[in-house]
């Protein structure tokens, strides 16, 4: 990565085992720039939702615990903070899946997101309408509860309420996750607003590589628990094993399997 | 009216005023249940540490007498003569406090994301150390508790009643303790108080927000560990309602921690998610039982106030296992 830019988040070869048995990264390194949207590509498995859990640090109620490497926000170690001392600094996760609290409504999902701040009421309530004005529907829906609301609406939720923290990076975690491609393209392109315009940086684990890339402005690909590949968003766009393992394009003609084959060793070997 | 017409009305209001007194006792459960997903088997026990501590304060007691005597051949039992009511339940209710921190820092964290019945297995062990405590704390003999709340017939309920009936027939009017009326109106305003800080405080959403996703609460940085403190604190003040209301009505001791059974089929009915499920489940099964004695016990031999709950609840459980409040499982379609 280049020096020029801020790095806000370094991730140190961090090790993270679960249960005490189950080794799940094996050294993931990575950074994120200040005001870059980054993003964390795999399958299923490749350790990029436990990535985001170790930095928000929310693994110790999965029995999960990083047994080595450093994490770093801002300079400072963060790995032995608690969720609630992160939240305070800035770094908040949005969970796969969403994660609304069901029975409350649009708005009281909203206003827990400022849970932590001691801002006076009437700047949280300005905040309240900056969330508003970034997801229009969710006004529409404030005072219906959040469980009742579609899939689109509930993710709108779920990155609003981060964004009630006033958090400088946001860990988003499978945006995509069960939502129509229309939905899909509209969370992202606010991701890109919020970006822009609240100098929000993030950090994204997707599946959905098409659309991450586009949006992101580097990439890391993990496999395994490990980081194989990593570069600017639009390169890895573009490189070929990408192409064909991720984003399911081949060069054309039909490959046989002994190609495959080849390819993979060439993998195992990049790891 | 007729006499048994009158009987009857005079057996519904007994049995509200008995289901208000089952609901404080629930109302415990499903606080500690709904935050934390905990069925906190100690209830009835911290209900009657409560009113043990109460009484010790009370009446002046060394806490821990007989154990002091018995090491140091001492003579001590009080202190001096006690504590006025108030004075003696604000510190009754910062003994609760203490004992919630405690819990936290001794139990609930190590516990975190366990099964439910090993949280459970947990609480039965916290409600027999409890009841040891007590013991050992303040003795085991049986206490009064008076705090001043009046009890006995009312005269005048009597008086009016007794114009009520027809001509022609005798009647002694109808008897209601002045006792269980107070707690009913305890018991709503408390409801009230409870509902009003879970909807519109700040606390109280996110206690709300920890019921329904404790993982979520956690990214956006609620602390589960202050959440629970503050949650067993409300418990343990809702258990000092229901021992001080208990205690008065029958004496503290140690069968007071029995009546947490009486709520179980309270909590079946009610749902074990919902506060004003706990109320009217209450009011159901104090009245049910009560109306059940009146008209078939006699029929049967008696006694059917000791079983009539849990058969209700056993119907409950196999047509609407979820209680009639209890919270719907949403599911999207």
């Amino acid at each position: 990565m280049s020096v020029d830019t801020n790095v806000v988040l370094t991730v140190n070869n961090i090790e993270v085992i679960y249960d005490h048995v189950i080794l799940v990264l094996k050294g993931v390194s990575l950074e994120v720039p200040e005001g870059g949207i980054v993003a964390l590509l795999g399958a299923n498995g490749a350790g990029k939702t436990t990535t985001i859990k170790s930095i928000s640090n929310i693994l110790g109620t999965e029995r999960g615990e990083v047994t080595k490497g450093s994490i770093e926000f801002m300079g400072e170690k963060i790995e032995n903070l608690t969720p609630t001392e992160l939240v305070k600094r800035g770094v908040v996760q949005v969970m796969e899946g969403r994660h609304c609290f069901e029975h409350l409504t649009v708005e009281e999902n909203l206003l827990t997101g400022a849970y932590i701040r001691k801002e006076n009421k009437k700047q949280i309530r300005d905040d309240l309408e900056m969330v508003y004005s970034y997801f229009p529907r969710l006004k529409q829906r404030a005072s219906s509860q959040a469980g009742y609301t579609s899939g689109g609406e509930q993710q709108m939720t779920a990155v609003g309420r981060a964004l009630m923290a006033r958090p400088k990076v946001i860990l988003l975690d499978e945006p995509s996750m069960g939502l129509a491609p229309q939905l899909v393209e509209e969370i992202f392109e606010i991701v890109r607003d919020l970006n822009e315009k609240e100098k929000v940086t993030f950090l994204l684990a997707e599946q959905n590589t098409t659309v991450a890339l586009r949006y992101a402005t580097y990439g890391y690909i993990l496999e395994n628990g490990r980081v194989v590949m990593d570069g600017e968003a639009h390169s890895l766009a573009e490189n070929e094993d990408v192409k064909e393992f991720y984003l399911g394009i081949s060069g054309g003609d039909k490959k046989s399997f002994r190609d495959v084959k080849h390819y993979r060793r060439r993998k195992r070997w990049l790891a | 009216m007729t006499p048994d017409i009158l009987n009857t009305i005079e057996v519904i209001l007994n049995g509200l005023m008995t289901g208000v007194m089952y609901s404080l006792v629930a109302l415990g459960f499903v606080l500690i249940f709904k935050a934390s997903g905990i069925f906190n088997y100690a209830q009835g026990v911290m209900a009657l540490f409560a009113a043990l501590t109460l009484v010790g304060f009370q009446t002046g007691q060394i806490p821990f007498s007989h154990l002091i005597n018995e090491i140091f051949g001492t003579h001590v039992h009080n202190w001096g003569p006690g504590l006025n009511s108030v004075l003696a339940i604000l510190l009754t209710i910062l003994v609760m406090i203490l004992f919630a921190w405690l819990v936290e820092k001794l139990l609930l964290q190590y516990l975190v994301n366990q099964e439910p019945i090993i949280l459970f297995m947990a609480t039965i062990g916290l409600a027999f150390f409890m009841e040891g405590l007590g013991d050992l704390m303040w003795g085991a003999d049986i206490k009064t508790l008076d705090v001043g709340i009046p009890s006995g017939g009312s005269f005048w309920w009597e008086d009016v009643t007794r114009t009520w009936v027809s001509e022609g027939y005798e009647y002694y009017g109808m008897y209601i303790d002045l006792l269980d009326v107070w707690a009913a109106g305890i018991a709503v305003l408390l409801v009230t108080i409870l509902t009003l800080f879970s909807q519109y405080t700040k606390t109280g959403r996110a206690l709300r927000a920890v019921a329904d996703d404790h993982q979520a609460a956690l990214t956006v940085g609620i602390s589960l560990r202050s959440i629970w403190v503050i949650v067993w604190s409300i418990a343990g003040f809702v258990a000092l309602v229901a021992g001080i209301m208990w205690g008065s009505k029958s004496g503290v001791q140690f069968s007071l921690s029995l009546i947490a059974l009486k709520a179980l089929p309270v909590l079946i009915l009610g749902g074990f998610t919902s506060i004003p499920g706990a109320i009217i489940g209450g009011l159901i099964i104090g009245v049910g039982e009560k109306l059940f004695e009146f008209w078939i016990g006699p029929l049967v031999g008696g006694a059917t106030e000791n079983w009539f709950a849990y058969v209700l609840a056993l119907f409950f459980l196999m047509f609407r296992p979820q209680g009639l409040f209890g919270e719907r499982i949403i599911e999207r379609v």
